[in-house]
């Protein structure tokens, strides 16, 4: 159906075709037009946040948290410059975001105008893909193709930038026809390839899936036939960061997450596996440890929807190009019809071998009864929330990692948190994203307190709307992860890592007309965070935690991954010169 | 045949994999896009190249289909076995490309640029500037008393031994435009 219409209302209206109820943004001189239309509506939310850096990672929870993409709408310049920080995490997580930023009118771009910056060449190298749109005939087309690009394929983020006089000047609407775009990618894997890894499957005598971000971004579905198949054939299952909730904690086969700060037994069954199934992870640097000594008695298997992540950075032996739900639907079908084989006799002996591994405990740290151990908060925290409906956020960090290792997640798109881009500053905005999309469930965000501060100005937001958000701080006074790694490299020179000049974040919660909860007794730590979660509307928490806690275990930079630490006695020289440039 | 549809990387189906592993061979491709016409698409291409940290030997550019907007560029680029998977793989995911060729693979291709030099002498130099010209089948498209400017079209190398015979003989200025290359045969 075709209808003229001012750019402007064509915005919205094509938000409205897209399914989308909830935007995040900050008005501005170039984007008036739209935000008159969107005052003069009631189908869509707009959500004030009071950075445009907010906006974006409120989005991205929004997204992680729903499967939807998330919407942002931002002004010229400033606005967009802001955006560009969540526009690279976006990225980096593969995380679907339509991002509709305002321009100066065409007439004037490229006379340095008054809050104008080359907003598409600025994102260019940090969205999936970007667009100027010059004249107001192919806004609407563009707005759709926008939703296709930002879903299709591997997700990311999409960005529109839209000259104020396109905003103000009639053009022809039309609704959405996703098959018009170029842009098809194929989801279906190669049967042979696929037939291959089954037949790989069916003999291995160790066996891992090592699992990450791409089965959640597939959809439920996927996660479904994950668990369908991990379970139907015993093999163990570890997790990226990303892929937490993929596969439920609780489940038998659940080895842990793998990688720098992974358990001990996911990053063993890593190294001494026979037979490795990547599915939808990309041998990021935090989970390969040394590449020349990564897994190196196993044929490698790549189910991924990327083609570029395909001997990226490890060589594998079948490459699956493909949508992990579509390639783990026709697996199981190849699997069941060659009669459901495995090699049962060698995988008992696996999966004790693992048991032995898990006997280590590489979690345990030693507790203490006048101060609150980081670890010893979130297993509380775990404890007292695992029965809610529950959303977690983090920031980046110690506390991230600890949170990764001490809470269990059931389900997918459960747990949003940085992990490509490490951007400390995203839990706090993106809690309140997640918030938006399900007003009932407890969202908390696990924070450090440096973290948290990067975007405590959303403490207004979540005020404005009532977000019940619980702000769960990790207070060490310190930059705990900087001062971890100056601690094993730099001689115990603790340049710049710790927080100074805190704020009284009760007084600051109150400040802001939210409620402030402070703890630094073990023995109070319970009823505190009951009071928590049974407060109608944004807790900020501070848990004044272990100064000097450093995350374990540990795999150095430039080790391999069966030397891991295990505890603080093993620290000593422990990252090596070639190790010592690595991040 | 697309990037997208094209089993990019696989170990199994390609000469790639007759390689050693990650070999630290240097090898020179000339990989053919066609891209959508449409501003910025360059920059696109180009930055994934700088920001990735990709060689680009030559590059080529100009709308081949008027109709469909469609251009073609034509990128040699060097880089061991693996970054050339790489790039052609990360170039396939830009949504403005259509398609992404390894002529260099898929070959044998015919691989020409065009180039004009300006050349200043005189005496016996100049007769051989003229000579060498005409052995290079080079024509002359501009003379005055002082100076020559001769068009070359050819294989790069070729162009690089007309160029450096030039130099003794006065060459002041050369223009080339980078390599434009197509498949041979049907």
């Amino acid at each position: 159906m075709k209808r003229e219409m001012t750019g402007a209302k064509m915005v919205v209206q094509a938000l409205k075709d897209q399914g989308v109820d909830t935007v995040f943004g900050y008005p501005g001189g170039a984007v008036l037009p739209i935000y008159d239309e969107i005052f003069l509506q009631n189908d869509i939310r707009h959500i004030l946040v009071r950075h445009e850096q907010g906006a974006v990672h409120a989005a991205e929870g929004y997204a992680r948290s729903t499967g939807k993409p998330g919407v942002v709408l931002v002004t010229s310049g400033p606005g967009a410059t802001n955006a560009v920080t969540g526009l690279t995490d976006a990225l980096l997580d593969s995380i679907p975001l339509v991002v509709l930023t305002g321009q100066v009118p065409t007439f004037m771009i490229g006379s340095d105008a008054f809050q104008e910056a080359d907003t598409v060449g600025i994102t260019r190298p940090c969205t999936k893909h970007n667009w100027l749109v010059k004249e107001t005939d192919k806004l609407a087309g563009t707005l759709h193709e926008a939703f296709h690009v930002a879903t299709s394929g591997r997700p990311g983020p999409v960005l529109i930038d839209i000259p104020k006089d396109v905003q103000f000047a009639t053009g022809t609407y039309s609704g959405p026809k996703p098959a018009a775009s170029h842009y098809q990618p194929p989801v279906k894997g190669d049967m042979e390839e696929i037939t291959e890894l089954v037949a790989a499957l069916e003999t291995a005598k160790r066996p891992v899936f090592y699992t990450g971000g791409g089965v959640i971004n597939s959809g439920p579905g996927a996660s479904q036939l994950l668990r369908e198949l991990v379970d139907a054939t015993g093999i163990p299952v570890t997790s990226t960061l990303m892929g937490l909730g993929a596969y439920p904690a609780s489940g038998e086969n659940w080895l842990g997450m793998l990688g720098m700060h992974g358990l001990y037994e996911a990053n063993m069954a890593m190294h001494d596996c026979d037979l490795l199934i990547n599915i939808g992870a990309r041998f990021d640097d935090r989970i390969t440890g040394r590449i020349d000594a990564f897994s190196p008695k196993s044929l490698k298997a790549h189910i991924d929807i990327d083609p570029s992540s395909i001997n990226k950075v490890i060589r594998v032996d079948i490459p699956i190009v493909g949508d992990v739900g579509h390639v783990l639907e026709d697996l199981l079908k190849v699997w069941k019809a060659r009669g459901r084989k495995t090699n049962r006799e060698a995988l008992a002996k696996w999966q004790a071998k693992i048991s032995e591994w898990r006997a280590i405990n590489c979690l345990a740290y030693k507790p203490s009864e006048g101060t609150i151990k980081p670890q010893y908060a979130l297993q509380r925290l775990e404890e007292l929330t695992k029965g809610h409906d529950r959303y977690i956020c983090t920031e980046v960090g110690q506390h991230q990692m600890w949170a990764a290792q001490f809470l269990g997640f059931e389900d997918p798109n459960r747990w949003m948190t940085s992990g490509g881009l490490g951007t400390m500053g995203y839990g706090f905005p993106a809690s309140i994203g997640v918030q938006m999309a399900h007003p009932d469930a407890l969202v908390i965000n696990v924070a450090g307190e440096a973290s948290w501060l990067m975007n405590m100005q959303e403490l207004g937001t979540a005020a404005q709307y009532r977000l019940p958000v619980k702000q769960f701080i990790l207070n060490n006074e310190r930059l705990g992860m900087v001062r971890q790694w100056q601690e094993l490299l730099h001689g115990e020179r603790y340049s710049h890592s710790w927080s100074e000049a805190l704020p009284d974040f009760v007084k600051l919660a109150e400040a802001f007309g939210a409620k402030g909860i402070i703890c630094k007794d073990p023995k109070d730590l319970d009823d505190a965070i009951m009071e928590m979660i049974n407060h109608d509307g944004p807790v900020v928490f501070d848990c004044l935690v272990e100064k000097h806690e450093n995350c374990f275990p540990m795999i150095p930079s430039g080790k391999p991954h069966n030397e891991m630490l295990l505890g603080e006695a093993e620290t000593k020289d422990a990252i090596q010169a070639g190790g010592a440039v690595l991040v | 045949m697309s990037a997208l549809h094209i089993k990019k990387g696989s170990s199994k189906h390609s000469a790639y994999n007759l390689r050693p592993t990650f070999s630290d061979v240097q090898e020179r491709h000339t990989l053919a896009l066609l891209v959508e016409n449409e501003p910025g698409v360059l920059a696109r291409v180009i930055g994934l190249f700088s920001g990735r940290g990709y060689n680009i030997e030559s590059l080529t550019v100009a709308e081949v289909d008027h109709t469909g907007h469609l251009s073609r560029i034509t990128v040699v680029t060097t880089g061991t076995p693996q970054v050339i998977e790489q790039i052609k793989a990360q170039l396939g995911r830009i949504i403005s490309v259509r398609e992404v060729h390894d002529l260099t693979v898929e070959g044998p291709s015919v691989e020409r640029e065009l180039a004009i030099l300006k050349v200043v002498s005189d005496g016996d130099k100049r007769v051989e500037a003229l000579r060498l010209a005409d052995i290079f089948r080079a024509n002359v498209v501009d003379s005055t008393l002082e100076s020559f400017v001769f068009e070359i079209t050819g294989a790069p190398d070729k162009i690089d031994a007309f160029a450096d015979l030039m130099r003794p003989l006065g060459l002041i200025e050369i223009a080339r435009t980078g390599v434009a290359a197509l498949l041979r045969g049907t």
